[in-house]
């Protein structure tokens, strides 16, 4: 198959799974989920290969072309993220098939609440079909209509676990369409000024002109909300802390992701001529100040689950400090390494949260003790994650953070360098507080059972995470084979 | 190059023993033995082919790349046959000694399964052919042997933990930057003898004396370099074979070895000095030297005056580097083997009385020498080669680093070498005249079993290795021996004649 055939796939699978599932009904779209996951994951896997040998593609859907039709776009950078999105999509959706299984032996889930819990897997497919759609548009505008898809089946989700995580949602719904709001004025104000909204034609024709530099900043400001950059992050520990287990993951692994994507894109793709270099750098300092303040954040986290999400607001600090250094070839491989690690690292310790809840009821991390002997899986899974996070070699973590600190001595800019290496002794510190406490003996003892799947899927991304550190070479190439 | 098979194999033989045993239940202690003792008997077999080969001049380096232009890279000089043999030998003693030890301890599987993957990090870090991947070793070997520091999984335990990591990670931080900063300044390098940063020449004298003093700093944590040797002697909470192999051979020598790694084959010994880092060294070296062993005299606790004592004596290694000419060089390499061989010794029998006897503190051993003769021989053995008497491992070392000193006109090392035999003398013969010439004085804290000295699987390591410590000594100057080994490296690598 060709590489525009991939590209439709990836659209219309999980768009008419989501519907089909929908259609199904309680029975049978757990079943719709899992196999539209893996054919969607395949089809991710496919398109990375089809454009690392025969490079950029654009395609117009159904022949229409612009400026009536839909056009696709992808390049190495969108094949990397529909990648990583395929990947731990499928490991997401394993741990949903048993989270979400009828029987309810997890404690955040209600019973009463439980005959919703099917429509997971249509909020899901919607979400994941809304994420492959983004990163392969070619326009403004349909990217924001993707987003608004991602946003909305965001917060369905979210809303699935019930109590506290309605008001979570509400929260994170209010800052969707907050940033939604700047980024659509933003593209009002390109759309005003050049009479397209096409990104290649835009690149094409933008100049430096103060509505310009209106507009992507509004554009900027309304992603880096949704990518949850300080100060921009209030609203991501709770929806991440109080969403189902598998939603969390998703949330936290891949949909912060598309924010960031999109700052890439614009800056990098579509308005390297503008001169921004005090944006590069203050987006370097937010990343700056995320990496701490996460990190002290999460420090003093008493549940488990919480540590997790306040781990996210600090790790999307890393990926931000790509912009002062984006000129040295090597620091976007390294941040999009450090995304995918990010990724699947971030999944598997959001499922090893979950286990522990589903076993003892509780994610006190001041209780619980033994985990190592009670449950070794989701012990090794954490530790390997956590390396990863902490950006120990050898790991996806530590390749990527390599990669941006020689980018930043390269660019002659070591503090950046400093600021990394820093971070990763902050997150040591919270993620081995936590992980000390798995080996205290005595082991205390659990009553529950993880949902089945879970622990397995969790060591498996984790796995994942220490492997990429072997990606770093496969993922130049890609980068440098779909070079937009 | 064929034969790159070899240290690859090396490296993957205790990783495979490892991952297998992870997968064990804890009750298969025949298939884990067998296992462990396999994979030691292979790596040592693969350590002796290739000692043979490079001996004769053989390379077996092997390279690859991570991303382009960064390279992990396994070379086989014969300063890393010299810590690899080290590592070898060593661990197939512990291993041995490890499983009477830990019989029917809970977790045998974990503890087992970390202790190879610390053989891998060792191994690694042996035959790292360049910076990045001596860095990378270096931070598993804090990785795997972090479990092994807590694995008691006491409150007491963890604390230690938290100790050991807060010092080895801050160090680690400190790598990375260096390294990525060592690779702005030079590009990514394969290690050579006379160092490559010296075609940099004097005029970054600054950027270059902070990146020695940063990787110093990095690798010097490992070394217990004071002040970084804080997490040492709290790290003494673990069992008796961890302390032995870990924190008396492979996490302080990884330290040492690193440090002659930078000062030789990055920097370049002469250059260094022409920067003018290595007085500086020195003088931290020293005083290293007498810190530790002062704080030795005042412990009661066995285990934790060896710790002292180690502290002090891996810092010989670094004066040694840090003394310009052969004979120091000489001196700090062998030393490395000779130090491992006798540090090992006073652990393994300090484990012997805990384990047979209960004795863990100094006022304790009163007459233990009549309980347990042969452990206390032993004990006696690396006592009076740490102080530095004939013939014993430790008067060869401070033989040559006293000469050396002397032939680079530093005569203040000498002093400082006699007033650290004094002050080893200071803590090591109370003990011994205690355990020989006192009269028991008190019933044995918990006294296990009442057979003849120590359980086989404990004394037979014991013995082996007292007699290895007795042997380099003795047979120093034959042409098997860890000295002539030292010699050929002095001569073919660091380029000094004699």
């Amino acid at each position: 198959m060709t590489t525009a055939a991939w590209m439709e796939a990836l659209l219309a699978a999980p768009l008419a799974g989501a519907v089909i599932a929908l259609i199904s009904g309680r029975r049978a779209a757990a079943l719709v989920g899992v196999v539209t996951a893996f054919a969607t994951a395949a089809a991710s896997i496919a398109l990375a290969f089809a454009v690392s040998r025969s490079g950029v593609l654009r395609y117009a859907v159904g022949g229409w072309g612009r400026p009536l039709g839909i056009d696709l776009y992808v390049d190495g950078l969108a094949a990397v993220m529909v990648a990583i999105t395929g990947v731990v999509g499928a490991c997401i959706s394993v741990c949903a098939a048993g989270y979400f299984a009828p029987k309810p032996t997890h404690a955040d889930l209600p019973s009463d609440k439980h005959d919703r819990a099917w429509l997971y897997w249509p909020l899901w497919l919607m979400l994941w079909g809304g994420m492959n759609a983004l990163y392969l548009s070619a326009d403004l505008f349909n990217i924001y209509v993707t987003q608004e898809l991602i946003g909305l089946s965001g917060i369905g989700l979210i809303a699935l676990a019930g109590g506290s995580a309605i008001s979570a949602a509400l929260r994170y719904l209010l800052l969707a369409l907050a940033g939604s709001l700047l980024y659509i004025v933003g593209v009002e104000l390109l759309y005003a000024g050049y009479a397209t909204l096409d990104l290649q034609q835009l690149r094409d024709r933008i100049d430096a002109n103060p509505s310009t530099f209106a507009a992507a900043a509004l554009m900027t400001a309304g992603l880096l909300a949704k990518s949850a950059l300080f100060p921009l992050h209030f609203w991501l520990p709770p929806a991440h802390g109080h969403a189902p287990v598998p939603v969390s993951a998703a949330l936290s692994a891949l949909v912060i992701k598309t924010g960031f994507y999109l700052v890439v894109r614009l800056w990098l793709h579509v308005l390297p001529g503008l001169a921004w270099a005090h944006l590069a750098t203050l987006l370097g300092v937010l990343g700056a100040a995320a990496v701490f303040w996460g990190g002290v954040q999460a420090l003093m986290q008493e549940r488990l689950k919480m540590m997790v999400a306040y781990s996210t607001v600090a790790q999307v600090g890393y990926l931000f400090m790509l912009f002062p250094v984006a000129s040295v070839p090597e620091a976007l491989p390294g941040a999009l390494l450090l995304a995918a690690s990010h990724a699947a690292a971030k999944a598997a310790l959001f499922m090893c949260a979950g286990s522990v809840l589903a076993v003892y009821g509780h994610d006190r991390i001041r209780s619980i003790n033994g985990i190592g002997t009670r449950m070794p899986l989701t012990a090794v899974a954490f530790a390997l994650s956590g390396i990863s996070l902490i950006g120990l070699p050898p790991s996806g973590g530590f390749a990527g953070k390599w990669l941006l600190i020689s980018a930043a001595f390269a660019a002659g800019a070591w503090w950046w360098a400093a600021i990394i290496v820093l971070g990763g002794l902050l997150s040591a510190v919270y993620l081995l507080r936590a992980l000390a406490f798995a080996f205290l003996e005595p082991p205390i003892a659990g009553f529950g059972r993880a949902p089945w799947g879970m622990e397995a899927t969790s060591l498996v991304l984790a796995f994942i995470a220490v492997g990429l550190n072997f990606a770093a070479r496969p993922l130049s190439e890609l980068l440098n084979a779909g070079a937009g | 190059m064929t034969g790159a098979w070899i240290p690859l194999a090396a490296v993957g033989t205790p990783l495979l023993t490892g991952i297998v045993i992870f997968l064990l239940a804890d009750w298969r202690v025949a298939l884990r033995t067998a296992l462990n003792l396999s994979g030691a008997f292979v790596k040592l077999v693969l350590v002796a082919v290739m000692l043979r080969g490079v001996a004769n001049g053989y390379d077996y380096s092997v390279r690859v790349a991570i991303v382009p232009g960064l390279d992990i890279v396994l070379i086989t000089d014969a300063l890393a046959l010299l810590f690899l043999t080290l590592s070898a030998g060593l661990w197939a003693l512990t291993t041995i000694y490890a499983v009477g030890y830990l019989e029917n301890a809970p977790h045998r599987s974990r503890f087992f399964g970390f202790f190879s993957l610390c053989i891998v990090a060792t191994t690694g870090i042996a035959l790292a052919g360049n910076l990045f991947t001596l860095f990378v070793f270096y931070e598993i070997l804090t990785l795997v042997t972090y479990p092994l520091v807590i694995h008691r999984g006491t409150r007491e335990a963890l604390a230690a933990g938290r100790v050991y990591l807060r010092y080895t990670l801050a160090g680690g931080a400190v790598l990375l930057f260096a390294v990525a900063w060592s690779h702005a300044l030079a590009g990514p390098h394969d290690f050579v003898a006379g160092g490559y940063l010296r075609e940099l020449g004097t005029d970054q004298r600054l950027s270059l004396t902070l990146l020695f003093g940063a990787l110093i700093a990095g690798f010097g944590v490992k070394a217990a370099l004071f002040p970084l040797h804080g997490w040492l002697p709290a790290a003494m909470v673990a069992p008796a074979p961890v302390s032995a192999l870990l924190h008396a051979v492979a996490v302080v020598k990884a330290g040492a070895f690193a440090i002659i790694r930078v000062v030789y084959d990055v920097f370049g010994v002469e250059f260094a000095e022409a920067l003018g880092v290595l007085g500086p060294l020195a003088v931290l070296s020293a005083f290293t030297i007498l810190y530790g062993s002062l704080r030795a005299l005042a412990q009661d606790e066995l285990k934790k005056r060896l710790a002292y004592s180690t502290v002090s004596q891996v810092s010989y290694i670094v004066l040694g580097v840090a003394v310009l000419g052969p004979l120091s060089t000489i001196g700090a390499l062998v030393h490395l083997v000779n130090q491992g061989l006798m540090k090992i010794t006073l652990f393994l029998s300090a484990g012997n009385l805990a384990e047979t006897l209960g004795v863990h503190h100094v006022h304790e051993m009163n007459g233990v020498g009549r309980r347990m003769p042969l452990t206390m021989a032993a004990f006696t053995i690396g006592a009076l080669g740490m102080i530095g008497v004939p013939p014993t491992a430790g008067f060869v070392t401070k033989i040559y680093l006293g000469t050396g000193a002397a032939e680079a006109g530093q005569w203040w090392v000498i002093v400082i070498l006699a007033a650290s035999s004094l002050l080893n003398a200071c803590y090591f013969l109370p003990i011994l005249y205690s355990a020989w010439f006192q009269p028991q004085t008190a019933p044995w804290p918990h006294e296990h079993g009442t057979g003849f000295d120590a359980k086989a699987t404990l004394l037979v390591p014991v013995l082996f290795s007292a007699a290895f410590a007795l042997g380099v000594g003795l047979f120093a100057d034959t042409p098997v021996s860890p000295l002539e080994w030292a010699k050929l490296i002095s001569q073919r690598e660091f380029g000094y004649a004699r």
